[in-house]
């Protein structure tokens, strides 16, 4: 288990104080103003040096993407801006929710380390709309910031001017597109942006941009602090560092929890979650990383480590390591036929393949719920999901046909088992 | 078709204004975006116009359309685009019940269940003495403390019949339950007591 040392959000429970002057106790905004100025270039390769990947799904390295920002001898007047991606809302996934809660500082103090990396004086945190008092929560940390001169002109003593705003969504989850995320920023509806230009050349306002994860930015203070060598010595290989996890559904104790990436998924259920409801023989499966990831069947959760790298090849995916269970008594298709209707409410309509492919893939999945189908029925589904998958301008498309893929692939039996059944037990209905 | 709305029900106020205060929570809003941008501000509009009046009428999207500086239709498109605005009136407590798996898995169908029974109002239904809207929606982001309710602004966690029931009751009898998890855990961590951050001061279970 990771040691108690080496963990990073030390109120994530939200036992202590979360103010200001507790957050500087479990030593945030210590030497803030040092590491802004060793400069933009030290920053990013701290940030890459500790091998840090993105928190907030697609596991791209962080460093990298900061550094994709034009360089300050090819800035050409427009300003630049950090955006923060709070609008957590990928079903199973609660851990961004308790940083801004119960660790607000480690946010806004990382929001000027990043905004500093990237060039950018001005920082907007988006945040879901439904975290009403966790936004609440975040600007009197920002405004306490503002009061110590820790943000604003010359933040904390940094030479660095940097200012940072909260703003609300109202209950979109493609706005957690990073695209519809600055569609919505500038007023309009979520919907994504075609990619390129990409937002680090044109972004919020056509300015460059980058839009990174919560928890992505609220570890790189703590990675300054310790070393990014530390950082990079915790999981394995490429899977770096310590993670918020997020164990939901049939466990005996569901909870948030830090740990080192590449932990095996058994012990983070028992030794975290007070293990699966009726023992580990009683798990059916796993949804390892967010609504959005193929599930995974018992005998691979057996062996199974949470990491980006190990998780990708189970043909799934560590995402924002929302770690959803499913014990013996869960209806399978219908839990997976619930994330379709959610991928069908929140697509936004701009693309046929989604727009059109959500819905359909729905219907046939209610249908399979009940077994009121035809087995080739379930080779077509497959198919669509295939067509939907990759023809879409975002990510919704695939994240609407994973489950549904990860599903046929394990669980294909039960499918045809409740054709059959369907079948045999309208037969004499038929007859009579 | 005019762009000039004709108010579609009953319910429509031919004029809406925000109050003064209101008015300058909004100039202040678009104070947090640069010049020309004040059209970032309109969720912020449409949540003070929502908070102002219950729900948000045309006549406040084309006062918000005058205030920033955009066609009507484009505020129209963006609060039709969003769950949290409501274009038509909701009770004095909107029961937002969130039925996505990991809620489901703990029991949403029970939630619904028991708001059916304590106020009488189903999924998408307001109740007869009007101070319950029940809204089916998706993930709200409180996985780990499933199932969940958003009353208002305030989450409700940790839910079962019996729990949810007594805070209904509380609601209708006026008081205020207190929101959060309502099976005796203070937020995250797992029921009976934290695991870790243990030897880290004040971390132990008592807060500070």
């Amino acid at each position: 288990m990771l040691d108690d040392k080496d963990r990073i959000f030390t109120n994530l429970y939200g036992f202590q104080d979360w103010r200001l002057a507790g957050a500087r106790k479990r030593g945030d905004w210590d030497g803030t103003a040092g590491f802004v100025k060793q400069g933009r270039a030290w920053i990013v390769q701290q940030v890459k040096d500790s091998g840090l990947r993105g928190r907030g799904g697609a596991g791209f390295p962080a460093g990298l993407k900061w550094s994709f920002m034009p360089p300050d001898d090819k800035r050409d007047g427009r300003p630049h801006y950090l955006v923060v991606n709070a609008d957590e809302s990928e079903p199973g996934t609660c851990k961004d929710r308790d940083i801004m809660r119960h660790d607000p500082h480690k946010l806004v103090e990382g929001c000027l380390i990043a905004g500093a990396a990237m060039g950018a004086n001005t920082g907007y945190i988006y945040i879901r709309g439904e975290f009403v008092n966790e936004a609440r929560r975040l600007e009197q940390a920002i405004a306490e910031a503002y009061d110590a001169g820790l943000v604003g002109k010359n933040a904390a003593g940094s030479g660095w001017d940097f200012d940072l705003y909260v703003h609300r969504g109202a209950g979109a989850y493609i706005c957690g597109e990073e695209t519809g995320l600055l569609e919505s920023l500038e007023g309009r509806k979520g919907q994504p942006r075609l990619k390129p230009p990409f937002p680090a050349n044109a972004g919020l306002y056509g300015c460059p941009t980058t839009v990174t994860n919560v928890e992505t930015v609220a570890v790189v203070p703590t990675i300054l602090r310790r070393g990014a060598a530390w950082f990079a010595k915790i999981g394995r290989e490429r899977n770096t560092g310590t993670k918020l996890f997020c164990i939901s559904g049939h466990v005996n104790k569901p909870c948030n929890v830090e740990e080192a990436m590449g932990i095996p998924l058994k012990e983070l259920v028992e030794k975290h979650a007070g293990g699966v409801r009726g023992g580990w023989d009683n798990l059916l499966a796993v949804i390892p990383g967010g609504s959005s990831v193929p599930l995974l069947p018992k005998e691979i959760c057996d062996t199974q480590l949470m990491d980006f790298d190990s998780l990708a090849a189970a043909k799934s995916g560590l995402g924002t390591a929302a770690v959803i269970v499913m014990d013996k008594s869960t209806d399978v298709v219908k839990a997976i036929a619930r994330l379709s209707k959610f991928y069908m409410h929140e697509s936004c309509g701009q693309c046929t393949p989604c727009r059109e492919g959500t819905g359909w893939m729905w219907r046939v999945m209610e249908r399979l719920v009940a077994g009121n189908a035809e087995i080739e029925e379930i080779d077509m589904l497959h198919d669509v999901t295939k067509q939907v998958e990759g023809h879409t301008i975002c990510a919704l498309g695939d994240a609407a046909a994973w489950p549904i893929q990860g599903l046929i692939r394990h669980f294909r039996p039960e499918l045809e088992r409740r054709i059959l059944a369907r079948k045999t037990s309208a037969a004499p209905a038929k007859a009579a | 078709m005019s762009a000039k709305i004709t108010p579609i029900s009953a319910d429509e106020p031919r004029v809406w204004a925000f109050t003064p205060e209101n008015r300058a929570k909004v100039d202040a809003a678009i104070k947090k975006y640069p010049a020309g941008r004040q059209a970032s501000a309109v969720l912020f509009c449409l949540d003070t116009a929502q908070r102002q009046h219950g729900w948000v009428p045309q006549a406040a999207i084309e006062h918000i359309a005058a205030i920033l500086g955009m066609a009507p239709i484009r505020v129209t498109e963006v609060a039709s685009f969003f769950t949290m605005i409501n274009r038509k009136p909701v009770g004095k407590y909107l029961l937002q019940v969130c039925g996505t798996t990991p809620c489901w898995l703990r029991g949403s169908d029970e939630v619904f269940a028991a708001i059916k029974e304590e106020t009488g109002a189903g999924k998408g239904e307001t109740s007869a003495d009007g101070l319950f809207t029940v809204m089916e929606v998706e993930c709200l982001g409180a996985c780990v403390n499933a199932p969940v309710v958003q009353v208002n602004d305030d989450f409700f966690e940790d839910l079962d019949k019996d729990n949810l029931k007594a805070a209904l009751r509380k609601l209708k009898a006026g008081e205020q339950p207190k929101p959060g998890p309502q099976n005796g855990r203070h937020a995250s961590e797992p029921a009976g007591g934290a695991l870790t951050l243990k030897s880290i001061a004040g971390s132990s279970g008592v807060q500070s």
